[in-house]
């Protein structure tokens, strides 16, 4: 049986957060948060993988309690299992340590798995990271947005576009892909799929003393980067409003502007007298 | 302890002449980097027969260049790649690694600092240097909305990855000079994890809608496909090329690879004409360098209206015409 992983996180819902100006660091808890974009779409990935090979799926986050909603909804669309790791010491992890935890608690509570799928990118921090990381972490190989993946006994065959090369790889299992957001269309969730993700108990939640970790190793502490300020970049646009029919619009937009968009294009345009 | 001679390194991705440029945009900014910090600027270039780049980078500013030549490193592979870079990282010790953010880039570094247990920042669109000589990185974060400052305080080597189209490369100095360290290949790298079954050049304009100085960019309020079809002939008249918002594309006005927004899906022209564009987060994301925007709207309230240098308060669809028009007249003469 193909046992997989699904690895998700929950993100901010709005765009425009609090941070936390001490540490540099977000204040989450602040925000409303919602499943990850591509996890949804590694979930799917998953989902497919397991209506055409048999399989149980696992979906496992890292964050505060409240991220236990995106697992419930990952039951709801058919995930079999969760993992919730939380702990307040795991705050502020960049992306070695989260790699790093994540690693623990898959070697712990799920050893025997045969592919690991995240997201390509995280909709808040995007950095993409955290996937190969995790890869380079338990020693396995690792395919980064992956477009469509086929099973051939023990090896993935997967296709994706990198770098404008359209490729087509191979590797055995075990390994990890992240998918890209472009492919497996996420699901709805079903009612019997809502109802099952309502009757499930407590959720599986383990924190880093049951992962045999100390506070030096995980979170802030057990990040290699710091985050010094966050900003908004502030736009500084003069914001002219032109008004009018259109003809008189764009000749005054190209008698104003003729040097701006003229030297691009590199042909005079002022109007002929 | 001997105090070394510090070194910026730039990984040589020399794959076509998009990465390639990313490269030499990276080998200019380390140059400046290195003047501040009193370092010295070296290149990587693995493959096979790479003559010709191991040139271009001393003339684009390396001092010295880590060449591996071997045709085991003909096709650029993570595995092999990790490792080998692994392997000289820990003999010269360089205190930074830049690498352009390219797929492959993105692919090949997060593994390499795991490697090296050391911190990588995401996709930089700016790199400076503080007082104490640390790396200073301006990173994205939701979609752009908010910029990032990291440092690695005490980890080496510091390392980043780099939007490409951030920096500008210097001009090719045909009198640079700089050395060449052959590194051989090890005989005991670890064999490549993953199969290379086929490969082939994907015909894309992504990369020159990238890269493209003047954009025209559409969005659900140019009414119809047809008239979203004289954004071509703008794009045309201007020398640019069409971008397209995400609704537009769903709606098949446009083809997927003309979305801008969202990951990896950034532009950067010197001027950008948005027309019917509302200015969803996920669009404006992707927009955020752009220099002169004219946006073009009924509704004056329109995120993108509020965003723009120009805000043409009109009908989309008719200021296109009118404006394909005007500039034919003017550039004809």
């Amino acid at each position: 049986m193909l046992k997989m992983i699904v690895c998700m996180k929950q993100v901010p819902m709005v765009s425009d957060l609090p941070w936390d100006p001490v540490t540099g660091t977000l204040t989450r808890d602040a925000a409303e948060g919602m499943m990850n974009p591509a996890c949804k779409h590694a979930l799917e990935a998953a989902l497919m993988l397991k209506e055409l090979c048999g399989g149980q799926i696992t979906a496992m986050t890292m964050g505060p309690p409240m991220a236990e909603e995106i697992l419930r909804e990952a039951i709801a669309l058919g995930a079999d299992r969760c993992l919730m790791v939380s702990d307040p010491k795991m705050a502020g992890a960049d992306t070695l340590a989260t790699s790093f935890t994540l690693a623990r608690a898959i070697e712990i509570f799920c050893p025997d798995f045969d592919l690991i799928l995240c997201g390509c990118h995280t909709s808040d921090s995007e950095t993409a990271q955290v996937g190969p990381q995790l890869a380079e972490e338990l020693d396995i190989p690792s395919i980064a947005a992956v477009e469509d993946l086929d099973l051939r006994g023990n090896a993935l065959r997967i296709k994706r576009v990198s770098d404008n090369f359209l490729e087509t790889l191979e590797m055995d299992l075990p390994g990890l892909v992240t998918v890209a957001t472009g492919f497996f269309t996420p699901r709805y969730a079903s009612m019997a799929g809502l109802h099952d993700a309502f009757r499930e108990p407590g959720i599986l939640t383990v924190g880093a003393r049951d992962l045999g970790l100390g506070e030096d190793a995980v979170g802030l502490q057990g990040s290699a980067t710091r985050i010094m300020d966050i900003f908004s970049p502030v736009a500084k646009k003069e914001n002219i409003v032109l008004k009018g029919a259109p003809k008189k619009i764009v000749e005054e937009l190209l008698d104003r502007f003729d040097d701006t968009i003229g030297s691009l294009i590199r042909k005079d345009l002022k109007a002929v007298k | 302890m001997a105090q070394r001679k510090r070194s910026i390194w730039v990984f040589g991705d020399y794959r076509n002449y998009f990465q390639n440029r990313v490269t030499l945009q990276l080998l200019s900014r380390a140059t400046d980097l290195a003047k501040k910090i009193g370092a010295e600027v070296c290149a990587t270039v693995f493959g096979h027969e790479v003559d010709e780049w191991v040139g271009e980078y001393i003339a684009h500013g390396a001092a010295r260049v880590y060449v591996c030549d071997n045709p085991g490193l003909k096709f650029y592979s993570t595995d092999i790649y990790v490792a080998l870079m692994e392997r000289i990282v820990r003999q010269y010790g360089p205190e930074i690694i830049l690498v352009g953010a390219t797929s492959f880039g993105r692919e090949f570094t997060p593994r390499l600092a795991k490697r090296l247990k050391t911190g990588l920042t995401a996709d930089c669109v700016g790199l400076d240097v503080d007082d104490a000589g640390l790396l200073v990185q301006t990173a994205p974060a939701f979609g752009g909305n908010l910029l990032t400052r990291i440092v690695t305080p005490e980890k080496r080597p510091q390392m980043a990855t780099v939007r490409p189209g951030v920096f500008q490369e210097i001009p090719h100095n045909y009198q640079a000079t700089g050395e060449i360290v052959n590194v051989p290949l090890p005989g005991d790298l670890p064999r490549d994890r993953i199969r290379l079954i086929s490969s082939e050049r994907q015909v894309s304009r992504e990369q020159k809608l990238g890269e493209a100085p003047v954009v025209v960019c559409g969005g659900r309020g140019m009414g119809s496909k047809t008239r979203f079809k004289n954004l071509f002939e703008l794009a045309r008249v201007l020398g640019g090329e069409v971008g397209a918002t995400r609704p537009v594309v769903y709606a098949k006005w446009a083809d997927e690879d003309a979305l801008v927004g969202q990951a990896d899906r950034h532009i950067s022209p010197k001027v950008l004409f948005s027309f019917g564009v509302s200015g969803a987060i996920q669009h404006t994301a992707g927009i955020k360098n752009a220099g002169f925007i004219i946006a073009v709207n009924k509704n004056p309230n329109a995120a993108m209206m509020k965003m723009a240098d120009v805000a043409i308060v009109a009908d989309a669809g008719q200021v296109c015409t009118t404006l394909i028009r005007e500039l034919k007249k003017r550039i004809r003469t």
